[in-house]
């Protein structure tokens, strides 16, 4: 091989590398960027539940203006029973194995989650099963 | 279950309750909406139970056998007159459990990652102070409702001078004391949260009139929506949330549905002092107008002849028990050939919908029973409208007497029907206080007696008829 063509191809190859290094270079700038940009959007937990509040209160707003008007009593019974979903709450604290005053108000809370969970079910399968069509 | 794992079954809990309140769309899906309902908060609960800091299952099945079982108790036994007061009771049991849980994480704020005892993060703290003051409000405002509505307490407006002054201090007490909170930690200033809190769903609920209960019920029914929510974010927990403002925005529709149906606002309503027991005279001031007064044989004659009739019942009929016999009534005049519909004002019960349920227990089918302006343009190609336990929501007066407290009302248009049969008690005014001229009109016949009594005896005459 010539040495002349070996330098020229040497001299190629180290441009190609410093083509490379440069634009690995603008990836991981980019890479570091979109890192940031997730992590903000992120950001506190707070923002991303406060997202949910919100969406959810949309739903919620469409959903119950298209409740018939005639089942406004299931409805607010329902609404009642499904609120109990607070027992999650109770649950976490009635869990951990020693008693204190938190695992004390954790059972109170479930006792009170529980009534309201069966008996809100229950009066509202009570009052849908009555609702009949004409024969 | 891993994180991941547990947050996608919460959100496969949040979707069922979406569609348990999506399938009340109509009667037809109900059902299948309640069943939804039902599995969301299995999948909610048995998840919360796989955490690994979970482990005393005895003490939960324990706490659930008893609360499950007295409530279901209570929801077998309870008549469906009575739901209003059943529903304000409940409540103000999820009210209670936001304030139990709260103080949970407040005192072991590790369970929930939170912090520490006396290290827990401000903003936690700050939603756990909302959470607890809305649930403690909901609890007592809901307990003054049910006393109310269950009669244990006078429905008249309890109202005392510097009341909405009184209620102010304490409001701005309780932004105090949760800066307090949030500053020393200490218990002391989450007690007095609780105390105030306590306090002031008492003096929110006692100025408002036993009329304007349906309003009441509806925004407790809110109030403990955004409690759970206020708890669902010291939890960080999206399904808690969720639910959370569904029910919150849910009793904020009900609540603007009836104040519309009332045409009073909502402010009006809470700031109180309305309606009650005002016992107005109506025979004295008679004047000269002269009332048709009838009995039930020609109560039974009229609807005979007629081709159309229109039932309004009223909260008064459910009082009196009286839906059965006049359902009994209405299939007798069926059978008879009378095209029988029903029409149901917003605020006709005691709580939104209430008049919808006691005619479907008394067996009437839900697609004879129509909402005030799906029917209201009927009533003058009507023959009769049969009035039964209603009052103010039949009152002309609302649409032409601008000096009439309930002027604006949305009121049924009963007296363009070609004859108007009144069933009352006697000529007192209903709970506005205000007069009807409805009473007086030349097409109206009145017929006095108790709604029941009423019914059963027309039956009788229809019957008796031979016809």
């Amino acid at each position: 091989m010539d040495p002349s063509t070996l330098a020229e191809n040497a001299a190629q190859l180290a441009n190609d590398a410093q083509a490379f290094a440069e634009r690995a270079g603008a990836l991981a700038q980019d890479a570091t960027q979109l890192a940031l940009t997730q992590t903000a959007a992120g950001g506190d937990p707070f923002v991303f539940l406060f997202t949910v509040f919100v969406l959810a209160c949309f739903v919620g707003y469409y959903v119950v203006w298209s409740v018939t008007p005639a089942l406004h009593s299931p409805l607010m019974a329902v609404t009642n029973a499904i609120s109990s979903v607070i027992i999650v709450g109770a649950l976490i604290a009635a869990g951990p194995g020693e008693w204190n005053i938190s695992k004390t108000f954790g059972f109170i809370a479930v006792i009170l989650a529980s009534v309201n969970i069966f008996g809100g079910f229950i009066v509202t399968q009570r009052m849908l099963s009555m609702f009949r069509a004409k024969k | 279950m891993s994180a991941s794992l547990t947050a996608f079954a919460y959100l496969i809990a949040s979707v069922c309750f979406i569609m348990a309140l999506r399938g009340l769309s109509s009667p037809k899906t109900a059902r299948m909406g309640n069943i939804y309902g039902v599995s969301g908060m299995v999948i909610a609960i048995l998840t919360t139970l796989t955490l690994p800091s979970v482990t005393s299952f005895g003490t939960i099945a324990l706490g659930i056998a008893i609360g499950g079982g007295i409530g279901a108790i209570i929801a077998l036994k309870i008549a469906m007159t009575a739901l209003p007061q059943l529903v304000a009771a409940f409540h103000s049991l999820v009210g209670l459990a936001a304030v139990f849980v709260a103080g949970a994480a407040f005192f072991s704020p590790e369970a929930y990652g939170i912090g520490t005892v006396g290290e827990i993060h401000v903003g936690s703290l700050i939603e756990m102070s909302i959470g607890t003051a809305i649930g403690a409000i909901t609890f007592t405002g809901s307990i003054i409702a049910f006393g109310k509505l269950q009669g244990i307490l006078p429905g008249k407006p309890l109202v005392f001078p510097g009341q909405h002054m009184v209620n102010l201090g304490l409001g701005i007490a309780l932004v105090l004391c949760v800066i307090w909170l949030t500053v020393a930690q200490s218990d002391s200033a989450f007690w007095a949260i609780v105390a105030i809190s306590l306090v002031l769903g008492v003096l929110i609920i006692v100025p408002i009139g036993g009329a304007d209960m349906p309003v009441v019920v509806s925004m407790l029914n809110s109030y403990s929506g955004w409690a759970a929510a206020g708890i669902g974010f010291t939890l960080a927990n999206p399904a808690l949330i969720i639910v959370g403002a569904l029910v919150g925005s849910s009793g904020a529709i009900l609540s603007y549905v009836m104040c519309k149906g009332m045409n009073r606002s909502f402010f009006n309503v809470i700031l109180g002092g309305f309606g009650g027991e005002t016992a107005t005279p109506g025979m004295e001031d008679l004047g000269d107008r002269t009332v048709r007064q009838g009995a039930a044989a020609d109560a039974a004659f009229i609807m005979e002849q007629a081709t159309k009739v229109i039932i309004i019942p009223g909260y008064g009929m459910a009082v009196a028990q009286a839906q059965h016999a006049l359902a009994e009534m209405a299939q007798v005049l069926e059978e008879k050939g009378v095209d029988v519909r029903y029409a149901i004002h917003p605020v006709a019960g005691r709580m939104p919908g209430h008049m919808n349920v006691l005619l479907a227990e008394a067996n009437v089918p839900y697609d004879v029973v129509f909402e005030m302006d799906e029917i209201n343009s009927d009533f003058s190609s009507t023959d009769v409208a049969f009035v039964i336990g209603a009052n103010d929501i039949t009152n002309p007066s609302a649409k032409t007497d601008k000096s009439s407290p309930i002027y604006g009302m949305p009121v049924l248009n009963v007296e363009e029907a070609g004859t108007v049969l009144f069933i009352k008690r006697s000529l007192a005014s209903g709970y506005s206080g205000v007069d009807n001229p409805l009473f007086y009109e030349d097409n109206t016949m009145m017929l006095f007696a108790d709604a029941k009594k009423m019914c059963e005896d027309i039956v009788k005459a229809l019957k008796g008829g031979g016809h």
